[in-house]
């Protein structure tokens, strides 16, 4: 059977019309994930036997006219991070091999009341503390358009599964890219909602403060089908979608797009040119304390990482893969008063931002510095220069996790090779919907897709 | 100071890889602890007053 490419949408207004049924879908997302799987190392457990019996229920349910939501009978998986009743949720971690969930976590409770199939728990960058899904206790997620390259991290498996269409969805974790980094890498939508919106209980931290729950899908509907699941209210009308010659949106530079890969840099500039055309209005934009970012995520993250891992690290620390395990150990060095003036940082970030925003309906800027790295590689070229991985690939996403902006990421061009280039629109916080409402005018505009 | 103890902290609990993030995470600590927001307890700085750091 050739892969389905369809999205939630489309796919739930076919089983709605009868035209297929989502044991059918549900089966062949299963076999191929038995095609796929053993060289993308996208999924760590597959629920085979658990999602067709979902399946079968919801097409009972179906065929007697109760239709759930638009994700009733929609095959998707969930990042490993997250509980399940009955299942290991490993964090892709030997130092949870005992684990088995007692309960579901609250986001998973909302999709099974949604009717939402779940086909499997998909790899991650050890307890989600990277961004490139190669320190796992798993093997590393292999993207699906080149295996030596990483798909992104850290819900890298989620990526995978969704661009190889071995799932229509995806629900991963996003602490500081870790939902739009791999989307971008592999040509997906990627949804971060403002912070607090959507319940983390039940899903394994990295910091309390910075974590957020989210979708990875195929078009920014789809993301809005998730959201509205994800956050347990019954959708109602949707934000007005505006008309493109109204929006105004402010682009970020400086810090922003000093450092991009040059073919990163033509495709954003050449999405700025159609969104021109298509007749949004668009203004410079800066963030006077960019620069300061990275010490601000960096002292916040690390320092509450360490907080939730620093029993485990002095019991079990050999358990760890050794880079994740020096990571959280360096957090174990941040200073109280350090962590107290990333926090004032984050203050001073949070009031930039939302001036940024004001008189606009939202900021674009690049989603990823660079296209999909290479697996085993410390640094990356950009431009002249070589960066460390992963401060180049957080460098325009961790942004919002500290200010809590909803942000979503959209594919927008691809390089030479074929690897995808996504771009980040932000809201104004906790203002999702009028977000999601502005991404689906601007869509179009974003268009080329090279989903693998 | 802070990174010398840190260093040798880390040596005595046989992490000796750790040496190169601490002396990153030291960079980045500098950086923070000069960034024009912070107070200081003289009442002198102008510091800024953050929105809700939520």
């Amino acid at each position: 059977m050739a892969a389905d490419t369809r999205s939630v949408a489309a796919l739930a207004a076919a089983l709605t019309a009868r035209d297929t049924t989502s044991e059918t879908v549900t089966q062949a997302c299963l076999d191929r994930i038995a095609e796929l799987n053993p060289a993308l190392n996208a999924f760590i457990t597959v629920l085979a036997s658990e999602a067709l019996a979902q399946a079968r229920d919801a097409d009972r349910e179906l065929a007697a006219g109760r239709r759930r939501s638009a994700l009733h009978g929609v095959p998707i998986s969930l990042k490993d991070l997250i509980d399940v009743r009955g299942t290991p949720t490993t964090a892709a971690s030997r130092v949870r091999e005992q684990h088995v969930a007692a309960d579901d976590a609250t986001v998973v409770r909302r999709l099974r009341k949604a009717g939402a199939v779940i086909v499997g728990k998909t790899n991650l960058h050890e307890f989600a503390l990277g961004t490139t899904n190669e320190d796992s206790a798993f093997g590393p997620a292999r993207h699906p358009l080149d295996p030596n390259r990483s798909p992104g991290g850290s819900s890298g498996g989620s990526a995978v599964s969704v661009a190889a269409n071995m799932a229509y969805a995806s629900i991963g974790t996003d602490t500081g890219g870790s939902i739009r980094i791999p989307s971008a890498m592999c040509g997906l939508v990627g949804l971060k909602p403002a912070l607090g919106e959507i319940p983390t209980d039940g899903v394994v931290p990295l910091s309390t403060t910075l974590d957020h729950v989210g979708p990875l899908c195929r078009s920014v509907e789809d993301a809005g089908i998730l959201y509205d699941v994800l956050r347990g209210i019954a959708p109602g009308t949707p934000a007005a979608r505006p008309e493109p010659r109204r929006v105004r949106l402010g682009v970020l530079r400086g810090y922003f797009t000093a450092l991009l890969d040059p073919q990163v840099a033509a495709a954003f500039e050449a999405l700025c040119g159609r969104l021109r055309d298509a007749g949004v209005e668009l203004h410079d934009a800066d963030i006077a304390h960019a620069t300061d970012l990275a010490p601000v995520y960096t002292h916040i993250v690390l320092a509450e990482a360490a907080a939730y891992h620093a029993t485990t690290l002095e019991s079990r620390g050999d358990q760890y893969t050794p880079n994740v395990r020096l990571r959280l150990e360096m957090g174990r060095y941040i200073l109280a008063e350090d962590y107290m003036r990333a926090l004032k940082g984050r203050g001073v970030l949070i009031q930039e931002v939302t001036d940024a925003l004001k008189g606009r309906d939202g900021l674009l800027l690049p989603a990823v510095p660079v296209p999909a790295t290479t697996i085993g590689a410390a640094t990356v070229g950009v431009g002249a220069s070589d960066e460390p991985v992963r401060n180049v690939t957080l460098r325009l996403t961790q942004l919002f996790n500290v200010t809590g902006h909803p942000a979503i990421q959209i594919p927008c061009g691809a390089t030479v090779q074929g690897l995808p280039i996504g771009a980040q629109l932000v809201g104004h916080r906790d203002a999702t919907p009028a977000l999601l409402a502005v991404a689906r005018a601007l869509e179009p505009a974003f268009t080329i897709r090279t989903s693998a | 100071m802070w990174l010398e103890n840190a260093v040798q902290d880390a040596e005595r609990r046989a992490l000796p890889d750790l040496k190169p993030l601490l002396e990153a995470l030291a960079l980045a600590t500098s950086a923070l602890r000069t960034a024009d927001w912070n107070d200081d307890a003289t009442g002198e700085s102008g510091a800024r007053r953050p929105a809700d750091g939520r």
